[in-house]
């Protein structure tokens, strides 16, 4: 079976779990005899080959001259008004559009600037403007290679796979590793992103949530057919534990919340449980490792409750360094307003931390031995560090059994899992 | 002729409310009363009093034919006295008939009798008084916590003066034996013991309602056809079981009191078994060989061992935790800091610990009042600590008072 998957970041050129997903799930299905034939936008040429072919979609010359390129930009009808980049939407509404705007396709053909585009591969300013490249990108390879089934990974994607579909007629088959809807919560998501993400699951054959609690807001707020919607759990690849020599350098005990400073990831909860436990127990330090646009508002409440000198900004850590900051952790924190999956706390468990999580996320539904609490009940967020910390067989129990769980989320189980929805949706 | 031997096990446990680390120090109130009083009225309605008088009925029918024994823990008596004084009187009714013998045990419901010999003793005569106290009667039998039973646990029991016990016919324990003779303790030789047919016993008390069991549903005809296959020479058969199965386990829509209800007569107008009281077997009958017992078992699970109590690293800290006080208890006067110490003793809060069946849950979930072992364990430790804070202000005030008093 060949597959045609569609990512925007591949490791080690990572921000999020996206990337590191979709690595893992590659490695599964290779291991499940499946060629794939990874497209990302920008590929810096030392990512992982020996199992997956890499294309650079800064690499694929697109021929706008073609005519199936012309007549799929034409049905893709993603129009540039302004800096705004209009969602996909019907041909008949395109039309209407079209007129009331007064631009016709040739114009539009100006804005795109020669054969090969150069993806910054990032999350800027043009973001639209490159999903919609990465589209005709998508188009282009369709035209040219040889597959059975197409694999989007979220909505920066999904348009090029909407080409790939409407070019070769293959099946397409989106993974939602995220949704707007969990990123920004209710009434505040990205239209743009929203129509997008909406877009490309009603064009899907079959939709991959990471978790059914990702499944109920794809089924409930995009609308989309329950019976085309399958939960493949994430997984973790298993790592070699190196001898990083880290030696702790306080007395204290270390609490440690890894991840972006951002309204999804719930640090003011954090926050809120740290005060408490410093109440009773002022021999823990409390770790906040990421960066993001809820950061000053944070250092800020920390002063006002007068815990800044147990507390500690590290910034955003990558690497090697976030091994090290789990080996000098006792416990680690997630405490997610809306987890789709929840990556970090499973690497926390593999490198033996004891995790508190947040019951509003994927992960909570794969693991047994991790501390489950609601993202705002404080009293039991507190509660249960503190026994993390206080009541030694309940850390050891976590971090034995927990480590025990972690080495059972294989990405072969996951991909074997996805193999056998490939050919069911082939069947159909 | 041979016997037939019911046991009730009537037991509630004092639930423990959700209590925070930040309560440490400074709430000494540990147990949930709204949640413990609404389950024994429920237990009350559903369980306790229609199959109380379901008995008193089958025992006025059938005047000295039927017998049954119970064992009420120290704690239901407790919260009988506060919150359901009818249920109380209801057993006090069947006391009166004659035909129903009250056994012996831990007043706390406690697993005391693996560590310590003292608090044992001290816990089993608290028991004994009790039952003395509300029903007029002397207890002669003992059951432990959950059956729980090793060679030393019945040599202790032996000595406080019992003559009969108790315990589980175990398949580890019993090999080709057959639960359905009395035993004897292998030293002890005044102590008899008595073993649960599991199979019989779970068949009323687990698979009754189960609607994939081959056999259901269970009538009382194939029921005593079931009793008279037992192989002729074999002497007394021992259903033992919890008292809930009547009503809560198995509810009455099951039909269980419609088969309680008749099967006694049936097996009656048989005529092949007697009904006995554990204290009648142990006269009527003569022990077929020892039996012996050098690792603890009880009725739990299937490993019939102590796994659901003290099978994990976190029941283990706990119960060691608790153990270490009973030095500071032994001198203790203080009225509710050993009230609070016996509540604290109920093996239940270590069931709630029970990592064994993280898929199932089935019967261990009935009634607990944590979604997980662990959140059982925190707050069973953070009750601990905040106990110990206490005993040992209380250890520390009496240390001064003798110091001064020696002065």
């Amino acid at each position: 079976m060949k597959v045609l998957m569609f990512g925007w970041e591949f490791p080690p050129h990572i921000t999020g779990g996206l990337g590191t997903a979709s690595y893992g799930l590659t490695k599964g299905l290779v291991k499940h005899d499946v060629d794939i034939i990874f497209v990302v936008p920008k590929a810096y040429g030392d990512e992982d080959q020996r199992a997956v072919r890499i294309v650079n979609g800064s690499d694929v010359p697109v021929n706008y001259k073609n005519k199936e390129i012309q007549e799929f930009w034409n049905k893709l009808t993603y129009l540039e008004i302004g800096s705004n980049i209009m969602p996909y939407i019907d041909p008949e509404d395109f039309e209407k559009l079209h007129e009331d705007h007064g631009k016709t396709v040739k114009e539009k053909e100006h804005i795109i600037l020669g054969e090969k585009y150069s993806f910054s591969g990032k999350y800027g300013k043009n973001l639209m403007e490159e999903v919609a490249r990465y589209a005709l990108v998508g188009a282009s390879i369709a035209q040219q290679y040889d597959f059975d089934i197409i694999h989007a990974h979220d909505w920066l994607t999904y348009s090029a796979g909407i080409a790939a579909q409407q070019i070769s007629g293959k099946p397409l088959v989106v993974h939602m590793h995220a949704t707007e809807y969990d990123r920004s919560g209710e009434g505040r998501v990205n239209s743009e992103v929203f129509n997008l993400e909406q877009a490309g699951m009603r064009q899907a054959d079959l939709v991959i949530p990471v978790s059914d609690l990702t499944r109920n807001t794809v089924i409930n707020k995009y609308g989309i057919d329950a019976s085309k919607v399958v939960t493949v759990h994430n997984a973790i690849e298993p790592v070699e534990q190196e001898d990083l020599n880290i030696k702790k350098s306080v007395k204290e005990k270390v609490v440690t919340f890894l991840g972006r400073l951002t309204f999804q990831k719930g640090p003011e909860y954090f926050v809120e449980a740290a005060k408490k436990i410093l109440e009773k127990d002022d021999n823990v330090r409390f770790v906040m490792a990421g960066n993001g646009d809820m950061m000053n508002q944070l250092i800020r409440r920390v002063a006002e409750l007068k815990i800044a000198d147990k507390f500690h900004f590290t910034g955003f850590l990558k690497g090697e360094d976030v091994d090290k900051m789990f080996l000098l952790s006792d416990v680690f924190v997630m405490p997610s307003v809306s987890e789709p999956f929840g990556l970090v706390p499973l690497e926390a468990m593999r490198s033996n931390v004891p995790v508190v999580i947040s019951k509003q996320s994927g992960v909570a539904e794969v693991l047994n031995h991790a501390f489950k609490v609601d993202f705002w009940d404080i009293d039991s967020m507190a509660d249960a560090i503190y026994g993390l910390l206080h009541y030694k067989s309940l850390s050891n129990t976590f971090i034995r059994e927990g480590k025990k769980e972690v080495e059972n989320l294989k990405w072969e189980h996951a991909a074997q899992k996805i193999k056998e929805l490939y050919a069911q949706t082939l069947n159909q | 002729m041979r016997s037939i031997s019911f046991y009730f096990q009537v037991h509630q446990p004092y639930r423990i409310k959700k209590y925070r680390f930040f309560n440490m120090g400074n709430d000494h109130h540990y147990f949930d009363e709204y949640l413990n009083k609404t389950i024994i009225q429920r237990v009350a309605e559903k369980n306790y009093l229609p199959m109380n008088q379901l008995l008193l009925e089958l025992i006025q029918k059938h005047g000295k034919d039927f017998k049954v024994s119970f064992s009420i823990t120290g704690m239901a008596i407790e919260q009988f006295e506060q919150y359901a004084p009818e249920v109380l009187d209801s057993f006090k009714r069947l006391a009166d008939t004659g035909n129903v013998e009250f056994l012996a045990e831990t007043y706390a419901h406690s697993l005391v009798s693996l560590n310590d010999a003292g608090e044992f003793k001290r816990q089993v005569k608290m028991h004994q008084k009790k039952i003395k106290e509300v029903f007029g009667v002397k207890t002669v039998t003992f059951r432990n916590t959950e059956l729980v039973y090793s060679d030393d646990i019945g040599a202790a029991v032996a000595d406080m003066g019992f003559k009969t016990m108790l315990t589980e016919g175990a398949k580890h324990i019993l090999g080709w034996k057959s639960p359905n003779y009395l035993y004897k303790h292998p030293y002890k030789k005044t102590l008899k013991l008595l073993l649960k047919n599991f199979s019989l016993s779970d068949d009323i008390a687990f698979r009754f309602s189960s609607q994939d069991w081959g056999e259901w549903p269970l009538t009382t005809d194939k029921y005593l056809h079931w009793l008279k296959q037992i192989k002729p020479e074999e002497e007394v058969v021992n259903l033992y079981m919890d008292y809930e199965t009547f009503g809560e386990h198995q509810w009455a829509e099951s039909g269980i009191f419609d088969f309680m209800r008749v099967l006694p007569g049936k097996i009656i107008e048989d005529g092949e078994f007697t009904f006995n009281t554990p204290s009648e077997l142990s006269k009527k009958l003569k022990p077929v060989s020892d039996l012996h017992v050098p690792n603890p078992i009880s009725w739990a699970d299937e490993e019939r061992d102590l796994s659901a109590w003290l099978g994990n690293e976190m029941q283990d800290e706990a119960f060691e935790k608790l153990n270490s006080m009973i030095p500071q208890m032994q001198k203790c006067k203080d009225k509710q800091l050993n009230a609070d110490w016996l509540k604290l003793q109920t093996s239940d809060h270590f069931y709630y610990m029970c990592t064994k069946w993280f898929a199932d849950g089935d019967v261990h979930e009935y009634f607990n009042p944590y979604a997980s072992p662990f959140e059982a364990f925190i707050n069973y430790m953070n009750v601990l600590s905040d106990f110990k804070i206490r005993l040992d202000a209380y250890s520390q005030k009496s240390k001064k008072k003798v110091k001064s008093i020696k002065k």
